[in-house]
């Protein structure tokens, strides 16, 4: 023992820990208000926490899992309250309870959320956050992300409680009213639900397949039915000329592991060096994240559930964006990926218009800066797009490349497993696997042989390279009515 | 008596023709009465008109030139909207140019006399609209500077080549080749006028006008030559008539995306064409008519001929719009029938609704002839029809790219003002264009109209 410096522990001893749940002491109560007051819940948010990282912007601009709003905090409101209060999201309201100073904080309107609360996020209104004044593009029509000398976001830190219990982010009650003022909130999102709105529905209502749900029990009971949808064979207009001889890259993303905490979106801009864009872009719908987390609510009031799809270019082996490129600026590899060329690229647009997954990101402006200091953080291994020319998910290609060539030179074969992405290194549940869909022993490969397996947007014969494994849940979620 | 009657005035085989030119001319007024505007000093009128376009020019080029030095940014398109303002305007654009063809080329090879004196002007709109059209493509680049990649010329960049595959790629040939070949036909039809115009100048204006003559020498043989060269370039122009349309509306069909994958989309937008074309060849002919003292060669028979063309290519396109709902509803596809019910009741309904009223109702109304005679109630109409079809083209865009597939990628649009200003900038480049023809070039076929006149002489008899 003493010479090999470590003890092997034979696996399997020990007792499995059991749960007492004694031990977990009960949190406390939020009495339920009187009419018309509300409960605060302060709550940290998967990104910023405690605030304590306020001045990194890639967690400013990551989309929260659940409301897909970015570079702010807000108050969150049921669908119910909202309406009773009169507000709508983007109305601000003022949250004023005894003893400390009002919080005026545009509304968010978070559908499931209790009827009685009011939630607000805690880490915003840091001092020094006014660095982010000029972060994005400045031209004409601009806004900056914040006020010379202002906060991203407001501090919600009065409207917790310290007393001989400790510190306490629930258990205050505030009066909320509007102000009559709006702000418009970043949201990367701006249609909430797999349905279609219902006066725009085809008669029978219409629910999109993108994230396939089902319970455990419809999943033992016949696994085919559970998931997939009957689908006429699509039909090819030509054969498959073009023979696979090596590696055919792709993807399975298991839904019932994902959580939506979107670590893999801030791995992927630290991997790719994407940028941050601010605010004021974001509103305006040009984030520039390679890979998105989809979130859907299904279901009304208490039943509300919410579905989370991580999202990235498909590498579709029928790709529509590589037939419409007039100068050949996004094509196919031989091993499958949809390759962006930005030297080639001059910025048509029309790839990311036929893009049914509307995963391809355009360099509106030119965002790279001269900064020594900030661009030592950028990855050496990716290219730092110029204005004008359209990105992608590339499946971490330098790290396809760099396996190879390592592989290459120790001359051993490229084992499953070698390369991993960005998201999948940092998926915290193993969510996203990466591998060699032509090799049938893969880790991808046996997921994408799983009755689970489907490909979003199947039925429009692009063949996307990346497979979805649909959500099994053990209760019965609202989406599986349909 | 009476049977020697027949044989001095031969009763024609069908109802006398309405002159297609007003006021009895002789052959010298119409030379006077076309060259005598391009020879005088420019007119108030005139130099207001021009100071606005000029101006409205001058906005577009700022805006532009802002656009281009700092990013498509400027633009209010997002990562679910990339095209909107721009392909909008090149579409409309493109069309507006189509009538311009079909007057010139078609209705010459048709035969059809009433067309000899708006065809310059008409054509004159082709050549100076597919030039605002052109603008838009090159400038809705990321990258405007690199802008020769797209085009198939030998080259030291590498293997990297043209992709054929792309309908952008078609775009550029359809709209060189429509360019090239309006501009050698207008060109061509215009130089016996450009003679003409040199036999009446003097001095330096004399050598200019003589160059660009190419040495007419008005002899029969000069004649013949261009008679056939006119008619060749006409048998030229016409199918690009139907070819340019179609292959922009490729751009559309070709793709994936819910209500612009459809296979009805090159006759639709060829039609739209013709039916947008011919309201601005009427919004142009009426103003000219009146600013530019044209009221006899631009009668009541011309503006009445254009406003059938309208209400018959306007009821093709109202079956067009019917055909692309019947064709989503029959089609089952759940993608399709939502493309057509967010057009109607969605975000953009009033757009939609705009459409409707403008391209299908409107046109409606020129079935009746009260209407049709009454030149302010066409020009309104025309007005109207322009603002229908640009509708139209940003209803196609717009709606369909705001909400397919996913709905957690929908979003919406909105122009910013350097959008606006590029669009205003366009219409000021047209009109800078067209006033610059009205003022420098014979604006009525002065040659086609004396053989016109000529053809009536003779049908009269001497008088």
């Amino acid at each position: 023992m003493l010479h090999d410096g470590h003890v092997i522990v034979a696996a399997g001893r020990g007792a499995a820990p059991v749960f007492r749940a004694e031990r977990v002491s009960s949190a406390p109560r939020t009495t339920a208000p009187a009419d018309g007051t509300l409960a605060v819940v302060l709550y940290p948010k998967v990104a910023m926490l405690d605030g304590s990282q306020a001045h990194n912007a890639w967690l400013h601009e990551l989309p929260d899992p659940v409301t897909k709003t970015t570079w702010d905090n807000y108050a969150c409101l049921a669908p119910e309250t909202a309406e009773r209060l009169g507000v709508e999201t983007g109305d601000v309201v003022r949250i004023s309870a005894d003893g400390v100073p009002a919080i005026d904080l545009p509304a968010l309107v978070q559908p499931g959320q209790h009827v009685g609360v009011v939630a607000v996020a805690v880490g915003y209104g840091r001092l020094g956050t006014d660095r982010f004044t000029r972060i994005g593009p400045q031209w004409l029509e601009s806004e900056p992300t914040v006020a010379e000398g202002g906060t991203v976001g407001r501090s919600s830190a009065p409207l917790a409680i310290l007393d001989e219990r400790g510190f306490r982010i629930t258990g205050r009650v505030a009066r909320v009213e509007r102000t009559g003022r709006r702000e418009v909130l970043a949201c990367t999102q701006d249609h909430h639900t797999l349905e279609v709105p219902k006066h725009l529905a085809p008669a029978h209502g219409e629910v999109r397949d993108a994230v396939r749900t089902t319970t455990f029990a419809k999943w033992v009971a016949d696994p085919a039915k559970a998931i997939a949808r009957h689908r006429p064979p699509a039909a090819d207009l030509w054969a498959p000329d073009h023979a696979n001889a090596g590696p055919r890259w792709g993807m399975a993303i298991d839904l019932s592991a994902c959580s939506g905490c979107s670590g893999c979106v801030i791995a992927c801009q630290a991997e790719n060096n994407v940028p941050a864009v601010g605010r004021d872009e974001v509103r305006r719908h040009r984030e520039m994240h390679w890979i998105r987390i989809d979130r859907y609510y299904a279901g009304e009031g208490d039943a509300t559930s919410a579905s989370h799809q991580p999202l990235m270019c498909q590498h579709c082996a029928n790709a529509p964006c590589e037939t419409v490129c007039p100068v050949l600026a996004t094509v196919h590899s031989a091993e499958g990926l949809n390759q962006q060329i930005y030297n080639r690229c001059v910025g048509t647009r029309y790839c990311a218009n036929n893009c049914p997954y509307k995963t391809r990101r355009f360099n509106w402006f030119d965002y790279p800066r001269e900064d020594r200091l900030q661009n030592l953080a950028l990855n050496p291994d990716v290219t730092v797009r110029s204005r004008g020319v359209m990105e992608k998910c590339s499946l971490c290609v330098q790290r396809i490349q760099s396996a190879k060539a390592e592989a290459k030179r120790s001359g051993v074969a490229l084992a499953d497993g070698d390369i991993r992405t960005a998201c999948q290194q940092s998926c915290p549940a193993g969510a996203i696997v990466f591998g060699d869909l032509s090799d049938p022993a893969s880790a991808a490969s046996r997921l994408v042989a799983q009755g689970r397996a489907y490909a979003v947007l199947g039925e429009i014969n692009v063949k996307p390279s990346v497979t979805y494994l649909a959500d099994v849940r053990n209760a019965s979620a609202p989406q599986d009515a349909r | 008596m009476t049977t020697a009657l027949p044989a001095v005035h031969p009763a024609p085989a069908h109802a006398p023709e309405k002159p297609t030119i007003d006021g009895d001319k002789t052959l010298s007024q119409v030379t006077s009465d076309v060259f005598s505007p391009i020879e005088k000093r420019a007119s108030t009128a005139w130099k207001l008109s021009f100071t606005a376009a000029a101006s409205a020019l001058l906005l577009g080029v700022v805006a532009v030139g802002y656009q281009v030095a700092t990013g498509i940014g400027t633009w209010g398109l997002n990562r679910t909207v990339g095209w909107a303002f721009d392909i909008t305007n090149f579409v409309f654009w493109v069309g507006i140019g189509h009538a311009g063809t079909l007057i010139s080329a078609v209705l010459l090879l048709f035969r059809q006399k009433w067309r000899t004196s708006i065809n310059r002007s008409a054509e004159a709109m082709t050549i100076f609209a597919v030039m605002c059209a052109g603008i838009f493509p090159l400038i809705h680049m990321g990258r405007p500077w690199l802008a020769h990649w797209v085009f198939p010329y030998p080259n030291t960049r590498g293997s990297l080549w043209v992709n054929f595959r792309s309908p952008l790629l078609w775009d550029v040939f359809a709209i060189g080749t429509y360019f090239t070949i309006s501009a050698a036909f207008w060109y061509v039809g215009l130089v016996p006028d450009l003679a003409t115009a040199r036999d009446r100048a003097k001095g330096i204006r004399k050598k200019i006008l003589a160059t660009l003559a190419l040495g007419w020498d008005g002899s029969a043989r000069t004649w013949s030559r261009y008679e056939i060269a006119c008619t060749l370039l006409a048998a030229l122009a016409t199918p690009l008539v139907v070819s340019v349309h179609s292959v922009v509306s490729m751009d559309f069909a070709t793709a994936v995306i819910p209500g612009w994958h459809a296979t009805l989309f090159p006759p639709y937008f060829v039609i739209g064409a013709v039916f947008s074309g011919f309201a601005m060849v009427l919004t142009l002919m009426l103003v000219a008519r009146k600013v530019m003292s044209l009221k006899d060669y631009i009668t009541p028979r011309h503006i009445g001929a254009m406003c059938k063309v309208i209400v018959f290519t306007g009821s093709i396109v109202a079956l067009a719009y019917l055909t692309e709902v019947f064709t989503a509803w029959y089609s089952g596809n759940p993608y399709e029938k939502f493309v057509f019910l967010n057009r109607a009741k969605g975000p953009f309904a009033w757009a939609f609704w705009t459409m409707v009223a403008c391209n299908v109702i409107s046109p409606q109304l020129l079935w009746f002839r009260r209407i049709r005679e009454s030149i302010p109630a066409v020009f309104v109409l025309s007005l109207v029809i322009n603002v229908g079809m640009w509708f139209e083209r940003f209803v196609i865009i717009v709606t369909s790219l705001t909400r397919d597939y996913l709905p957690s990628s929908w979003s919406g649009y909105a122009p910013t003002l350097v959008e606006v200003a590029t669009l205003i900038g366009s219409f000021g480049l047209f009109f800078t264009l067209f006033l610059l023809f009205c003022r420098y070039v014979p604006m009525i076929a002065a040659s086609e109209v004396k053989g016109v006149l000529v053809r009536r002489e003779a049908q009269r008899g001497p008088r």
